[in-house]
This record gives structure tokens, C-alpha cells and sequence, in this order.
């Protein structure tokens, strides 16, 4: 016998009490798991997506939705701009890099993207089978879309207009997959890459049949939908953005600036889920609070007896915030776990979305600080208690039965 | 030995108990009579430094019981008193093994299942030991508050009206069973009590 197992013999002993403040404080504690697991991975992971991408140059429209679609791949484009603008930004002394994106067309919900190989060394990607796209028509599988797919090297498919594959298909002109990329925890997971002609190809394609001179006007009208941009110098931070946004048909913006943004829009609902857990936890307080207190007057023999075999007042008092602290480490301990249940449910829900993946099979080190703040409101709720406990007196106590 | 000398209590302004002298030789065994609220249970209560009293000596087995504070004197009861109390107040939720092994821990005595069952045994309810104390009868659960009392081997046993509400031939073996774990670990065994029918089993008593 020791003081934790004897406490937990007074927690087995009120069942009901102890499971209200371990639900209260599980689904608190839960709750801000869950929270710092998936915001942290989103958080983390459009982090890396944006990485070294200082600028994105596109047509004119929603800012943000230049961003979404230009980086994240979650959007529908702005709109084109001509490849022109691709060659003038190449020749600008403040553009150190700048990657033509064209996009448009989906499959099976994956997004193609017409890049050359400068987009995947961007990301650090390496590749898994095969090779980079070269000639036209050729594309390269994502990790997750060649896992989710199941499609290889060597596998041919059709391209749809739009990105949920429920335009028209490309029919006519199938991709034949060259490559796969190894995993890079990065947004090309999800995307088929391909080279920039080959949507043009498409999209020509689709225009039926044309005459050599068509094919020549199309070919000074082709578009790109993005273009990232790497800066030279952190004086192109001032003068770049002024100069595109200048020019009537583009706009760029900034991924930094736009993803605060959409942080602190988001952050609004995030922060009242947590003020919500906040508030489930003291709750549990209160209610580890209510069953100790309510339990000393049936105890108060207990606590008489247990000074007449040679226990201190210190240790009565000490029994008591040990009933606080276990129930506090269970609920926290609860909390976490189910806080990892529902992010790996959450996780498995948005990658059959083929959404941002999360995993609830990570551990943050601030679920530490959970645990730490559970255990201060177990501490603070049995202070009281374990404070009567502790100026229990015994003679008379027991003088009455 | 036990050796008390002016000892005066008194409890919210009023005397509650009053003792010139009184001594008791190691294993002996006294009975201490007196009508209710003539200060018996105060009397038993200082013996275990429960109470202080208001003034006097108290000398338990050599040790100055008044000269020792709070957890001291906590550890002292701890290792050499063991108490038994009217109403018995064995811990309900726990088993009677664990309430035993509860007065080993909080004596900080080293916790040994061979002690607990011996000392079980030693009173008849050794196949009781998994029990709660509310399923056993009246007489057992005496039984278990006096295995609990001596678990620990103490030098001074106390019981406090230990026989106020059993029949004649159920007071006679409460006694008995006193006596013998009182004898079987050599401690001096002090009962306070205004039933006057055990009287004749002591050899030595004090009136209050």
C-alpha cells in the first residue's frame, strides 16, 4: 500500500464522481490536442509548401485565392497571364528564380500541373521509380497519387478539364506516367506533374482540328496560370510587388502575408475551440473540487482513523492532493490519447477528402504543457479539501461516534 | 511502564478530567470505570497523544509523550500504541487485508502479508482477509479492529468501550480476545469502559 494506490482506492470507491471528472478533464484535454496536432501540421506543413517562394504572379482576382491555388493547390486559378510575363520576370535584375505553373486540369482529383524539373528540385524531391517528364505527354505521380491511385511507371490516363474530374476528358490525348516521386511531405505528394506543353498540348487538342497558321497564333497566345517567384535580394520585397500589381492584367502576392491572413480568419475558430477546452477543464476542476469536498464529511472517521495508526496531518493532507493529482494524470493521460484518436480520425477523413494529410502518430512537445496544466488544476481543486483534511481533529472526531 | 502525575484536561473552560497519580507496570492489564463523560476516552486519548492535555506529566515506556510534537509524536503512536475504537471504523471500501496493511503503511512499519495474516489468524478471521468489513458481523469486525490495533506490535493496546453494546457471553470473549493479543505481543492493555460486568476479569482497575 502507498498513497497512490490508497487514493486511487478512495477514487474506485465514489465510481461515478471519478468518471464525470475524468470525462470532463479527457474531452478538455482532448480537445487541445487535437487542436495543437492538426493546426500544428497544417501550420507546419504550409510552412514547407511555401518555403523559399517569396512572391506569386498571376491574373487579377482574390489575393488570397492566388495563393491557394498557386501554392497549395487547393483553389481554383485567378485566371492566366501571358508567357510573356514569364521571359520579363526571367530578365528582372530582383528575381532570382521564377517557375511557370500551368494549371487547369485534374485527375481523379488530383491536380496536373504543368512545371518544368526547376518545380520538383524546388521542393528537394527525389524520385521513387522511372524518370522526370521530358517529352510531351509525359507525367510523373505524386507519392500519395501514385499509392492512392495505384497506377506506375508505364501506366497511361486521361486528364479532365477542371480540377474535381468533372468536366470533359481529355480522351484524346492520355499521359503516360514516366515517374514516381518518393515522398516529400510536400504538396507535389499530391499532384501529377507534367511538362507545361503538354497542357498546352492538351488544351489545343481540345480545340479540334486547326491549320498550321491556328497552331501559330496559339503559340503567341499560350499562358501560364502561376508563376513563383524566389527574390534576389530583400530590396525586391519593396520594389516587385509595385511594379507587377502596376501592370493591368497581374497580380502578385504575397504567400507570407496571405497565409497570416487566412491564420488569423481560421484562428478566430480555433481560438474559441480552445477557450471551449479551456473551459471543459475547469470544469473538471470544479468538479474534482465538488467530489473531494462532498466525500469528507462521510470520510472524516476515515481520515481520524487513519491519524490514530500514525499518520501525520501532512500526510492526510497529502492523501488528498495525491486523489486531485491521479485523477488529473488519468484525465490528462485520457485526454491525450483521445486527442490523438481524433486526430488520426480526422487525419483519415481528409486524406479520402485528398486534403492536407494529418497524423494523429506524432507527439508535440507542448502536450506536455497539458499535462502540466491538468495536474495544476487537480493541485488547485484538492487544496481545500486536503487543507480539512489536514486540520482534522481527531479526539473529537471520534469523541462523536 | 505507564506512570501519570497531576494530570488535569479541561475541555471548552470546563474540568473534563482529573488524575493525582496513576501507574501501570508493563503487561498489565487495567480497566478504567467511570460514568459517561468522566473523562475515560480523554483519558485513553492522551495515553495515544491524541490529546494534549491542559496539565501534568505523562511518561508511556520511558518516553515523555508531552515533550514530543506533531509528527513525532505521530511516528511514536504510530509504532507503539494500537487503539480500538468504540465504533470500530475499519475503512468500509477497503478490504480487511487492506486495513490491515493500511496500519503497517501509515505506521510506516514494513509492510508484510505474513504479519497481516498471522495477526488474522491470530483472531480467528484469517478466511475473512479478502472481505469488506460491512459483509462480516459485528463480532468479526471486532475482531478485525483488534487484529488492526496489534498488527504492529505495540507496547500499549487501548480499547475504548469495547463491550457497550454486546450480550454478556459476546462482552466476555471481547475481553478474551484482548487479553490474548495483548498477551500473545506483550503489550499493556488499557480499557475504558462504564460496563461494570467485565469488571471482574481485570485484576487492576481505576475509577474515575
Amino acid at each position: 500500500m502507498n498513497t497512490a494506490s490508497l487514493a486511487g482506492s478512495y477514487l474506485r470507491a465514489r465510481p461515478l464522481q471519478t468518471a464525470l471528472s475524468l470525462l470532463l478533464l479527457a474531452l478538455g484535454a482532448g480537445t487541445i490536442v487535437t487542436l495543437m496536432l492538426v493546426v500544428g501540421q497544417l501550420e507546419g506543413r504550409m510552412g514547407r509548401d511555401a518555403r523559399g517562394i517569396d512572391l506569386v504572379i498571376g491574373a487579377k482576382g482574390s489575393p488570397m485565392q492566388l495563393i491557394l491555388s498557386g501554392i497549395y493547390h487547393a483553389d481554383a486559378p485567378t485566371g492566366n497571364v501571358p508567357l510573356s510575363a514569364v521571359e520579363l520576370l526571367s530578365k528582372n535584375r530582383l528575381v532570382k528564380r521564377a517557375i511557370p505553373l500551368a494549371l487547369g486540369d485534374g485527375w481523379k482529383g488530383y491536380r496536373i500541373v504543368g512545371a518544368g524539373k526547376e518545380y520538383v528540385e524546388h521542393y528537394g524531391a527525389q524520385l521513387a521509380a522511372g524518370r522526370l517528364h521530358e517529352k510531351s505527354m509525359e507525367a510523373v505521380l505524386g507519392h500519395e497519387v501514385a499509392a492512392r491511385t495505384g497506377v506506375g511507371v508505364g501506366g497511361k490516363f486521361a486528364g479532365a478539364h477542371g480540377i474535381g474530374g468533372d468536366g470533359g476528358e481529355h480522351g484524346a490525348t492520355p499521359y503516360t506516367v514516366v515517374g514516381v516521386l518518393a515522398r516529400s511531405d510536400s504538396v507535389l505528394d499530391r499532384l501529377v506533374l507534367t511538362g507545361i506543353e503538354s497542357v498546352w498540348h492538351v488544351h489545343e487538342e481540345h480545340q479540334g482540328p486547326q491549320d498550321e497558321q491556328d497552331r501559330k497564333a496559339m503559340a503567341e497566345d499560350r499562358e501560364v496560370t502561376v508563376i513563383l517567384v524566389q527574390y534576389a535580394s530583400p530590396l525586391a520585397a519593396a520594389m516587385l510587388p509595385r511594379q507587377i500589381n502596376a501592370k493591368s492584367e497581374l497580380q502578385a502576392a504575397s504567400p507570407a502575408y496571405e497565409t497570416a491572413r487566412l491564420f488569423r480568419m481560421v484562428g478566430a475558430g480555433v481560438e474559441a475551440l480552445r477557450a471551449f477546452a479551456a473551459v471543459l477543464i475547469l470544469a473538471a476542476g470544479l468538479s474534482v473540487f465538488i467530489a473531494l469536498y462532498t466525500a469528507l464529511e462521510e470520510r472524516r472517521y476515515d481520515l481520524a482513523v487513519m491519524r490514530t495508526l500514525g499518520a501525520s496531518p501532512a500526510r492526510l493532507f497529502g492523501l488528498l492532493l495525491a486523489e486531485g493529482l491521479v485523477l488529473a494524470l488519468l484525465g490528462a493521460l485520457l485526454g491525450i490519447a483521445l486527442g490523438h484518436l481524433f486526430a488520426s480520425a480526422l487525419g483519415a477523413w481528409l486524406e479520402s477528402q485528398q486534403q492536407y494529410p494529418v497524423t494523429g502518430l506524432v507527439f508535440r512537445i507542448e502536450e506536455l504543457w497539458v499535462l502540466a496544466a491538468a495536474l495544476g488544476v487537480g493541485l488547485a481543486a484538492s487544496l481545500i479539501p486536503a487543507w480539512r483534511a489536514y486540520r482534522t481533529d481527531v479526539s473529537r472526531t471520534l469523541a462523536q461516534g | 511502564m505507564i506512570a501519570v502525575r497531576n494530570l488535569e484536561h479541561r475541555y471548552e473552560g470546563s474540568r473534563a478530567l482529573s488524575l493525582a497519580q496513576w501507574q501501570a507496570e508493563p503487561g498489565s492489564r487495567w480497566l478504567v470505570l467511570g460514568p459517561s463523560g468522566c473523562g475515560k476516552t480523554t483519558l485513553l486519548h492522551i495515553l495515544a497523544g491524541l490529546v494534549r492535555p491542559s496539565g501534568g506529566d505523562v511518561s508511556v515506556f520511558q518516553t515523555d509523550i508531552l515533550s514530543l510534537k506533531g509528527k513525532q509524536l505521530d511516528a511514536w503512536r504510530g509504532a507503539n500504541v494500537g487503539i480500538v475504537l468504540q465504533a470500530l471504523h475499519l475503512i468500509p471500501h477497503l478490504s480487511v487485508r487492506d486495513n490491515l496493511r493500511l496500519a503497517q503503511y501509515l505506521a510506516r512499519a514494513p509492510q508484510s502479508d505474513a504479519s497481516v495474516d498471522d495477526a488474522l489468524a491470530a483472531l480467528g478471521v484469517a478466511d475473512k482477509a479478502a472481505r469488506r468489513p460491512h459483509k462480516l458481523s459485528q463480532g468479526e469486525q471486532q475482531r478485525v479492529a483488534i487484529a488492526r490495533a496489534v498488527v504492529n506490535s505495540p507496547k500499549l493496546l487501548l480499547a475504548d468501550e469495547p463491550t457497550a453494546s454486546l450480550d454478556d457471553a459476546s462482552a466476555a470473549r471481547a475481553v478474551e480476545l484482548l487479553f490474548a493479543a495483548a498477551e500473545r505481543r506483550g503489550a499493556t492493555l488499557v480499557v475504558a469502559t462504564h460496563d461494570s460486568r467485565v469488571k471482574r476479569h481485570f485484576e487492576n482497575t481505576l475509577q474515575l
